[in-house]
């Protein structure tokens, strides 16, 4: 294993010191129990959102608090979900009397920790589940799909939404609304070391690539020989159109994601490849982000999120924003 | 032996099995789940070791509860929510007018009734659960027995019958059931570790210990 470590042990705590240290015009770490939050309170009473998750798929959460869209963000241990404490913690410091809106990935430890960090408080909560993966079938029988890269839309679009001074009952439905409107596909050239690990998570031979693998290195539906770009963003575009059904000339927003271990380079041809096939099927291509925002890691590979547009969504993708990781017209 | 130093005994036997075990134990972790699995769980014996000084003289439902928020704290992931909500529910059914063994059937069943709902999982969905369902039951129709070496000796049995029946199961919950059917095959890590867990404890009964590594 190659990585910059100095202690495997004290890996979290270090990384989130540098990064309360690279950003501490925006935002301050508190740690024990850990959690990220703005540098100062808003002014005006707003719904708080809190995000969280395991460590390890930076920016996600932590680089997306501050104006616009965060007010705090649980980090748990790498690829691990936080603890209850941390949730606890986290919104008794930043509410402001209109209530917490959690916003956690579908996967069982983080909705189970999250729950019990909900029913540790004695204010109002509510709950958005981002479940943006199409890679895995839904079912009411099963935990269902996943949470990956279309968990930032959601939080962005939500964020913006909860600086108007909008309800808790407001944001949370605008939530949901974005996350059906969200579908996620990736495919994982290699895998990725959980560093306590030291090894890679799962073995992929030099020809091949994971279809449908998700943020933890965890599987996706097949194993298959390695394509060419055009192909394979074929491949998962198809998944994500079948199951967001858009009408014709339907206006989106295409996310391209890395993983942690694909350049640039690739991704923005890997977007390029995307638009041709969007431009086919008509859809129009409106809005658009390119760059690792949910990673795992130091997998490479990458994931396309597709999000339909209408003119709420439109807005609150437009408006000002002041993160670690996306900053826009302020 | 008070139950304080029994608990101890229990847990130390337990980290030194799960230490024996490790590279088991992640090795089916990667195969149907993400590879974290090990590591929180010996973060969470880690933890719970140490409170060691601060729970001597503590009765066994102070101990059990004051493990379970440890472990809540500190471990995260399934089973940090999980084994915390066994051992602090344990501790909320704890009743000293009963027999020991009633005692602990009845605290057993609330923990595992209670880890059911926070999971919304059952028998049968490859988890940890195929475990600690039919211990809980096996403890419950032997709650009468006064041989503990007996009791012992057949929890171990249902612990490991449980934990093999994981490997034919298809997940429905948790992150293996991202796998569908390719789950099929493979022994649950949750199962395993729990089995493991289960039997340190029986051999402490059957005067069996593992030795630290």
């Amino acid at each position: 294993m190659k990585k910059f470590v100095n202690n495997v042990d004290n890996i979290l705590v270090e990384s989130l010191s540098g990064f309360e240290n690279a950003h501490n015009d925006i935002l301050k770490v508190h740690l024990n129990p850990n959690f990220i939050t703005r540098k100062s309170k808003p002014q005006n009473s707003k719904v708080a959102l809190i995000s969280g998750g395991g460590s390890g798929h930076e920016p996600l959460h932590g680089g997306f608090v501050g104006f616009g869209m965060l007010d705090a963000a649980c980090p748990g241990q790498v690829f691990s979900a936080p603890t209850p404490d941390q949730m606890e913690a986290a919104a008794k410091h930043v509410h402001s009397n209109k209530g917490i809106l959690f916003i956690v990935k579908n996967y069982s430890g983080d909705i189970m920790n999250f729950e019990m960090g909900a029913e540790m408080l004695d204010f109002e909560n509510q709950t958005i589940i981002v479940n943006d993966d199409v890679a895995v079938e839904d079912s009411t029988f099963t935990t269902g799909r996943r949470g990956v890269a279309g968990t930032m839309i959601v939080e962005k679009t939500v964020g913006s939404l909860a600086e108007t001074g909008a309800s808790l009952e407001e944001c949370k439905k605008f939530g949901d609304h974005v996350n059906t409107m969200t579908g996620s596909m990736g495919v994982a050239f290699t895998s990725c070391t959980v560093p306590a690990a030291g090894k890679p998570t799962f073995d992929l031979s030099n020809d091949e690539m994971e279809f449908g693998v998700g943020i933890h290195g965890e599987p996706g539906r097949k194993r298959e020989k390695i394509r060419s770009a055009d192909e394979i963003a074929s491949g998962l575009i198809s998944v994500i159109l079948e199951d967001l059904k858009p009408e014709n000339e339907q206006e989106v927003l295409l996310h391209i994601n890395g993983f942690g271990g694909t350049p640039l380079m690739e991704l923005y041809l890997l977007f390029e490849s995307s638009k041709k096939i969007l431009d086919k099927k008509n859809i129009k291509l409106s809005r658009s982000l390119v760059g690792n925002y949910t990673t795992s890691l130091e997998m490479a590979g990458g994931s396309i999120t597709i999000t339909k547009l209408d003119q709420e969504i439109i807005n609150h993708w437009d408006s000002p924003i002041h993160t670690a990781a996306l900053r826009w017209k302020m | 032996m008070t139950n304080f130093s029994l608990f101890f005994l229990y847990l130390e036997n337990i980290n030194n099995s799960i230490e024996f075990h490790k590279d088991e134990i992640e090795k089916l972790d990667q195969n149907i789940g993400d590879g974290d699995h090990i590591f929180n769980i010996q973060r969470g014996l880690k933890e719970s070791l140490s409170l060691r000084e601060e729970l001597k003289n503590n009765q066994l439902n102070e101990i059990l509860k004051k493990v379970g928020i440890k472990i809540m704290t500190t471990v995260g992931g399934s089973s940090g929510a999980l084994f915390s909500t066994l051992l602090i529910n344990m501790a909320k059914a704890y009743n000293n007018e009963l027999s020991d063994q009633k005692n602990i059937a009845l605290m057993f069943d609330c923990g595992v009734e209670a880890m059911k709902k926070r999971g919304g999982a059952d028998l049968g969905e490859k988890t940890m659960l195929d475990v600690l369902i039919p211990v809980s039951k096996k403890l419950n129709e032997l709650a009468d027995k006064k041989d503990s070496k007996e009791i012992a000796s057949e929890i171990m049995k249902a612990a490991e019958i449980g934990m093999l029946s994981t490997k034919d199961l298809i997940a429905t919950k948790g992150r293996a059931s991202f796998l569908g059917e390719r789950s099929i095959g493979h022994i649950d890590p949750g199962a395993r570790s729990s089995q493991i867990a289960i039997e340190a404890i029986c051999n402490v009964v059957l005067n069996k210990l593992r030795r630290k590594q």
